[in-house]
């Protein structure tokens, strides 16, 4: 595989959220409104980057049979940086994110992108993959926070985007976006899109 | 009537293989078959098979029928609570019927047209002959909400309901959970404003400028509305010219509620008509209505003043909120509803028994027939599979020879 395949392929075809299903717990928990989830997208680009590149480097002296604890290790060390970094920076939006930033070491995407790619190849390639698969899930993140806050809340980044005649003519928001079974359903809605999209990817 | 099949058959060759509205042909099926019973079978002209007069589309149309008397008594319902809203102290019929009638007309026009235009589409684009699943789903959607559901967020519930819960998962006959209730969950997460609370279930606007201007500061809560705010054991119900609602008057249903659920009278003549034409099915009836006072009982026997509904006594249960309408029109549903026998069963005391359970120790929640019932939707397919389990081990157990 090439580099940029490596870089580009989670994007679209091989998506971690709606291709391989990973992660769909923190899309559930963190896009309620568009601002979380973009820094959200953003922790898990630098944790999966940076996770990479360091189980890549090595990936040649760790135990096969300790290999899933010392990962841990890694990417718990760097989420600790990362929430640190949040509260000191951001402390509203770590605020709104609460544990879900610590979560990230449960993110099945990390573990995935560790066993799958950063244990078998070189560390620049690792840093492709874990900075392509992070934006994979960002992208999604923020498609989802995007609808939900705008359909939920009637917002985008906490400016009112629907204009007050709306409401004075009896528009309201909806309530079941701002609820965690929307998001299901709004990710299902991008997979369905992706996929009729996709011919080759659909289940037979 | 024999012009409307003329034409049906003068129009048909534009619509088979090689005509030019053959793209259309399943709107065509979809309107012929709905009119007249289908020329085809799925027997071959001399073969020796059964067939019954009956197909989904009469089943759907008799269910229909079987709304009918709590349609209508909803309509003068909705025109007597009305009247009685904005003081009133003659009733003239016809006036009360034609503010109801005007009142739901538009309802049943967005939720048919939003649904059967999805189902139509749908149909369309997978090449798939049109199943008039809807026929019920349309006339239900109505009758379980406030007779004043704005009707753009009617129109996205449904729009959501059919899409989320029935196409999806393949099209009618298909779906795990009952449309209609999706529709009014839909509705009543999202908007909870206009589907809860002591106005929205009493008609207050004046449709095409007939009716009169309901004035400010009356309450039209429903009964187990107001149960949710009292306390203590002695619950007093009032209507909303503050006369008591008695279980007598529950039975009636001249009470605020949702279109056509306040009737237990009503419902018991579609209950009728639903069991003696066997679409329904008596088992789960009676086990909804087991289940509820059962639960009901048991509430009542451990009541406490923290769950004020508990001191409602288990016939009262019965008769308030949309529990009689879902034991009889929702828990029946046939596609949703478990299957074997035993299932049955089970299901519908579950329903009934989770429905009491939640309003009554949920106070955030005055109703829960309607969760109850999607609950259940859920596991009827695991209740099946567990009958069914259990009835293979039995015989199994009875064929195995000892050494």
């Amino acid at each position: 595989m090439s580099n940029k395949s490596v870089f580009f392929n989670p994007f679209s075809k091989n998506n971690p959220v709606i291709v391989q299903i990973l992660g769909i717990c923190s899309v559930l928990a963190v896009t309620v409104k568009l601002e979380p989830a973009i820094v959200m997208g953003l922790s898990v680009i630098a944790v999966l980057a940076f996770s990479n590149v360091i189980i890549s480097l090595i990936r040649n002296t760790i135990p096969t049979n300790i290999r899933i604890i010392v990962q841990l290790v890694v990417v718990a060390g760097l989420v600790v940086i990362v929430s640190q970094l949040l509260e000191a920076y951001a402390y509203d939006v770590s605020k709104q994110l609460s544990v879900f930033i610590g979560l990230i070491i449960t993110n099945c995407i990390l573990m995935g992108r560790l066993e799958a790619f950063a244990m078998a190849n070189k560390p620049w390639p690792s840093f492709l993959d874990g900075v392509g698969n992070g934006i994979g899930y960002a992208i999604i993140l923020i498609i989802v926070g995007f609808f939900r806050e705008l359909l939920g809340s009637g917002t985008l980044l906490g400016y009112q985007v629907v204009p007050d005649s709306f409401y004075a003519a009896g528009y309201v928001n909806n309530g079941l976006m701002i609820l965690p079974p929307m998001a299901l359903v709004t990710v299902a809605c991008i997979i369905w899109v992706h996929r009729s999209f996709n011919k080759d990817l659909q289940e037979k | 009537m024999a012009r409307l099949r003329n034409f049906l058959d003068k129009i048909k060759p534009n619509f088979e293989p090689g005509g030019k509205l053959h793209a259309f042909h399943s709107v065509y099926d979809g309107f012929e078959t709905f009119l007249y019973t289908p020329r085809t079978t799925s027997a071959p002209a001399g073969a020796v098979h059964i067939h019954d007069s009956i197909d989904a589309k009469r089943t759907m149309i008799i269910v229909v029928m079987a709304l009918m008397p709590c349609f209508f008594f909803g309509m003068y319902n909705t025109g007597y609570q009305h009247w009685l809203a904005t003081g009133a102290t003659e009733f003239p019929f016809w006036s009360l019927m034609l503010y109801g009638f005007l009142t739901i007309l538009p309802r049943v026009l967005v939720a048919y047209v939003v649904g059967l235009g999805i189902e139509f589409a749908f149909a369309q684009w997978r090449k798939e002959e049109i199943q008039e699943g809807f026929l019920v789903t349309g006339i239900l959607v109505p009758m379980i909400c406030p007779a004043e559901v704005p009707l753009w967020m009617l129109a996205v519930a449904v729009a959501f309901a059919v899409v989320f819960a029935k196409e999806v998962f393949g099209g009618t006959g298909y779906n795990v959970m009952n449309v209609a209730l999706v529709t009014r969950a839909f509705l009543f997460f999202a908007y909870p404003a206009q589907m809860s609370g002591d106005k929205v279930y009493v008609a207050g606007s004046t449709p095409f400028g007939f009716g009169t201007p309901v004035p400010d500061g009356f309450s039209g809560a429903t009964p187990l509305g107001q149960i949710a705010t009292q306390a203590g054991p002695d619950i007093t119900l009032t209507g909303i010219d503050g006369s008591i609602i008695d279980t007598w008057q529950a039975f009636l249903g001249l009470i605020p509620g949702s279109f056509g659920e306040t009737s237990t009278l009503c419902i018991l003549i579609g209950a009728a008509i639903l069991l003696t034409s066997g679409i329904a099915s008596w088992r789960i009836i009676l086990s909804v209505i087991a289940g509820g006072l059962f639960m009901g009982w048991i509430a009542n026997t451990f009541a406490s003043p923290l769950y004020p509904a508990s001191y409602i006594p288990a016939y009262d249960q019965l008769l308030l909120g949309g529990f009689a309408f879902a034991a009889v029109f929702m828990a029946t549903d046939p596609v949703t509803a478990a299957r074997t026998t035993t299932g049955k069963y089970i299901y519908g005391f579950l329903i009934g028994a989770i429905a009491i359970v939640i309003r009554t120790y949920n106070n955030g929640y005055p109703e829960g027939a309607m969760l109850a019932v999607l609950l259940m939707n859920c596991f009827a397919p695991l209740i099946d599979y567990c009958v069914v389990q259990a009835n293979i081990r039995r015989r199994m157990k009875r064929v195995t020879v000892k050494p």
